[in-house]
Parts: C-alpha cells; sequence; structure tokens
C-alpha cells in the first residue's frame, strides 16, 4: 500500500507492506537513515521519533499508522542554515556522545522531555531516559547536554 | 515477522467487522504484540488497529469513578487521572518508559493480561468494570489466568470504569532488567471494605491478597499486616529473578508500603 506522511516538515510518500515497521520505512524507503535501530525489540531507544509530537520507538510501530502524521526525525533536529540544534549542539559542547549510535534517539527523546518539561531535574532526566540505552557515556554527559540544552547552570553536574 | 494486513478502521462497528476475519487480532498501542510477532510467537493474518476507532480515547469522571476509554494510552491516563484517581495516575505514569506510555494502551494492557503488568492490579484492586462492545464484564470476573481473560474473539474493550476509593496506591518492586514488577501491589480503601489486588507474583497472573483486606478493613495500618503469614508460595512464580518464597515475602513487604503511602 503506499502511505504518505509529513516528515521534518516535507511531504513525503512510500509503499509499505503491513508488516513493515516505521524504523525501516524511514531507513530503507525514505532513506533517512539518521534514525538508528540498535536492537529491534524496544529495548534501546535508538530509534526514537517524534509521531504526532509524542515519542515513540519507530522499530515497535507499523509504518501504516504514521500514515497521515506529522513524523520528526533526528534529521529535523538542525537549524535551517544546517548548523547543529540546540540539543545536538549541547551533545557535542558536552561530549553528549562517544560512538554515537544512540544519540540521535537520546536527541529525540531530549527533545520531547524540553517540551513537557522545560527545565527538568537531572533526576527528572535520568527518569526520562529510562527507555534510551548507552553503551559507551555512561550517561553523565548526556544528562547534563540535557540540562545545558535547557539553559540550566551545570557546573555542579557529575563528569 | 510474518506478513498480514493492517486495518485501520474508524468505527467500532468497522472494527467488529474487521475483526470477524479468521485469525484477525485487535491492534492497541502493539508495544507487547509487535515484539511478539517479530519473535514469531503470534502470527495474525490481520491487526486491527482501535487507536483510530472514535470514542475509544480519553478519560472522563462522574459518579464516583473514573471512565477510560479502551484505547488511551498510559501518558493520557496518567495526565487525565492525576486529580480524579491519583493512584491510577501514578500507575501509568510508571509503566514502561515514556516511549512505551506514549503508544501502549490500557485496553492492550488488560486484554494481555501479562503476569507481570500494572493495569490488572488497578482494575482488580479497585473493583473496575470492563466494558465491552457488547456486554460489562467485572474485573473478577475479567482476569482467568496467564494470558487469558473472558474476552471473546472479536470483542473489543470500550472502557474501563474505575470506582475511586477513598485513598489508595501501588508499590512495585522492579525486576531490574525488564523493569516489568517482579511483584507489584495495588491496595484500595472504600467505605465498604479494602481491596489488595497482586501482580507479577503469581503463574496465573493477577490475583487478591484476601488476608490481607480483611486485616485493612477492620485496621487500616501497615502493622495490621504485620501479624499475617505470608501467602503461600503454592502458586507463586519462581525463576531466576526470585524464588517463590522471594515474591512472597516481597507482597506482604509491598502491601505495608502501599498501606503507608496510601
Ligand atoms: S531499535 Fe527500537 S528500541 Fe532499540
Ligand atoms: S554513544 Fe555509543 S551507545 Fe551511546
Amino acid at each position: 500500500m503506499k502511505i504518505s506522511m509529513t516528515v521534518n516538515g516535507r511531504e513525503m510518500s512510500g509503499e509499505a507492506e503491513g508488516r513493515t515497521l516505521m524504523s525501516d520505512f524511514l531507513r530503507n524507503t525514505l532513506k533517512l537513515t539518521g534514525t538508528h535501530v540498535g536492537c529491534d525489540t524496544s529495548q534501546c531507544g535508538s530509534c526514537v521519533i517524534h509521531v504526532a509530537d509524542r515519542a515513540v520507538k519507530s522499530c515497535t510501530m507499523f509504518a501504516a499508522e504514521a500514515d497521515g502524521a506529522c513524523v520528526k526525525t533526528i534529521e529535523g533536529m538542525a537549524n535551517d542554515d544546517g548548523s547543529l540544534g540546540t540539543i545536538q549542539q549541547a551533545f557535542q559542547d558536552h561530549h553528549g556522545l562517544q560512538c554515537g549510535f544512540c544519540t540521535a534517539g537520546m536527541v529525540m527523546s531530549a527533545d520531547a522531555l524540553l517540551k513537557e518539561n522545560p527545565s527538568p531535574s537531572e533526576s527528572e532526566i535520568r527518569d526520562y531516559l529510562e527507555g534510551n540505552i548507552c553503551r559507551c557515556t555512561g550517561y553523565h554527559n548526556i544528562v547534563k547536554a540535557i540540562m545545558a540544552a535547557s539553559g540550566q547552570d551545570v557546573e555542579n553536574i557529575a563528569a | 515477522m510474518y506478513a498480514f494486513e493492517l486495518e485501520r478502521p474508524s468505527t467500532i462497528a468497522d472494527a467488529v467487522a474487521a475483526l470477524a476475519a479468521d485469525n484477525a487480532q485487535a491492534l492497541g498501542g502493539g508495544q507487547t504484540i509487535i515484539p511478539t510477532m517479530k519473535q514469531r510467537l503470534a502470527s495474525p493474518s490481520r491487526l486491527v488497529s482501535l487507536l483510530g476507532v472514535s470514542g475509544l480515547q480519553g478519560v472522563s469522571s462522574g459518579d464516583g469513578a473514573v471512565a477510560v476509554g479502551g484505547a488511551t494510552t498510559h501518558v493520557d491516563v496518567a495526565n487525565g487521572a492525576a486529580s480524579s484517581y491519583p493512584a491510577l495516575a501514578s500507575l501509568a505514569a510508571n509503566i514502561g518508559d515514556p516511549a512505551v506510555r506514549n503508544r501502549g494502551t490500557i485496553g492492550g494492557s488488560l486484554a494481555n493480561n501479562d503476569p507481570a503488568a500494572d493495569y490488572p492490579a488497578a482494575a482488580l484492586g479497585s473493583g473496575a468494570t470492563i466494558a465491552t462492545n457488547h456486554r460489562e464484564i467485572s474485573a473478577e470476573n475479567f482476569f482467568l489466568g496467564l494470558f487469558e481473560t473472558a474476552l471473546e474473539n472479536g470483542e473489543i474493550i470500550t472502557s474501563v470504569s474505575f470506582p475511586v476509593p477513598n485513598r489508595a496506591s501501588y508499590v512495585k518492586f522492579e525486576q531490574p532488567a525488564s523493569r516489568f514488577a517482579l511483584v507489584g501491589v495495588f491496595v484500595a480503601q472504600y467505605d465498604n471494605g479494602v481491596r489488595v489486588a497482586v501482580t507479577g507474583a503469581a503463574e496465573g497472573g493477577v490475583f487478591r491478597w484476601t488476608e490481607a483486606e480483611a486485616a485493612l478493613s477492620s485496621n487500616y495500618s501497615a502493622a495490621a499486616i504485620d501479624g499475617l503469614s505470608t501467602p503461600s508460595v503454592d502458586n507463586l512464580v519462581r525463576d531466576l529473578h526470585g524464588s517463590a518464597e522471594y515474591r512472597a515475602h516481597l507482597v506482604k513487604v509491598l502491601t505495608k508500603r502501599a498501606v503507608a503511602s496510601s
């Protein structure tokens, strides 16, 4: 079947089967490979995107369920001139990534959190990242980056 | 995952018609069935998404009860019941992780009846009524055992009505890897008595701990639980995450914590 959606502000469409996962549709059909698939079993959160303004695991929803929806992926996080968006820049400034595999999902979760809670505490950030696994950083710098992106002082955050 | 057709009806009538096909199955937020299908433990020939069906979403309150539409996501229950039934809202706010709560639905959780799921504890602990497209089922009669409910093929949960207690609390001890409840206890005090529902602990899924209910109905305090013997280990889960004795002990400890925090 043909499905269409607005991805990062642009109309996009492609063919999908009933069983086509949203993560596969983005990566293989729309060629938006910024969304990563780390586990494919709903554990790691590297595939997090926003559908209708809500963070979801794109490996755990069917592409056809997003037919007609507004979708935002990591490719929509940069500024219009191509420079890094606030959260992305904070990840770079605070060394919030090493291998980078989890980062797209971390940034999308962070974006969802800051929309809901513009000035989260350290524990609120850690709590919100429950579904995002990072095997490199030990999380401290990710938490720090998200706090910094929210405009808070991060001097007293560990690491 | 094996191929199947995906239907997205917008009315209950169309959903019921679509579910009449052989081996058709309802799809809520998919947070359980999609991983299950990936493992080929389920292979429906047709999935019927209920998320687009009008009238199945939202939280409302009135007449001493909170009504939740069958396709309401966990995050919407967490927000929508925050003032009308805080213990229910907080249970919903602690299911899985944020992305799971943004997709998963109450109807999906109840219909699946995972023995370690949170919602069955709230439903049984509140004496909830589960309404479907053709009848009302009390929580008592709804949960039949491991992944088994009173729902018939093609029957859709349209809403769940929770009588609001005087006070209530849900406390779970998370299995550290899966974050599912190793044991979870929901305690609710009503004018006519106290209900205690336990999830995660038993092989057959959620159950009521009637001895604790009787003790708390006459003396609503954590101390009232001290005098009880731990629940029988006969039907409790024993696996690498904990022995039956350990789970039985947790039931008692968590019941006290739930009373204290209610
Ligand atoms: S790839 Fe989706 S949660 Fe890991
Ligand atoms: S930076 Fe490598 S997994 Fe997070």
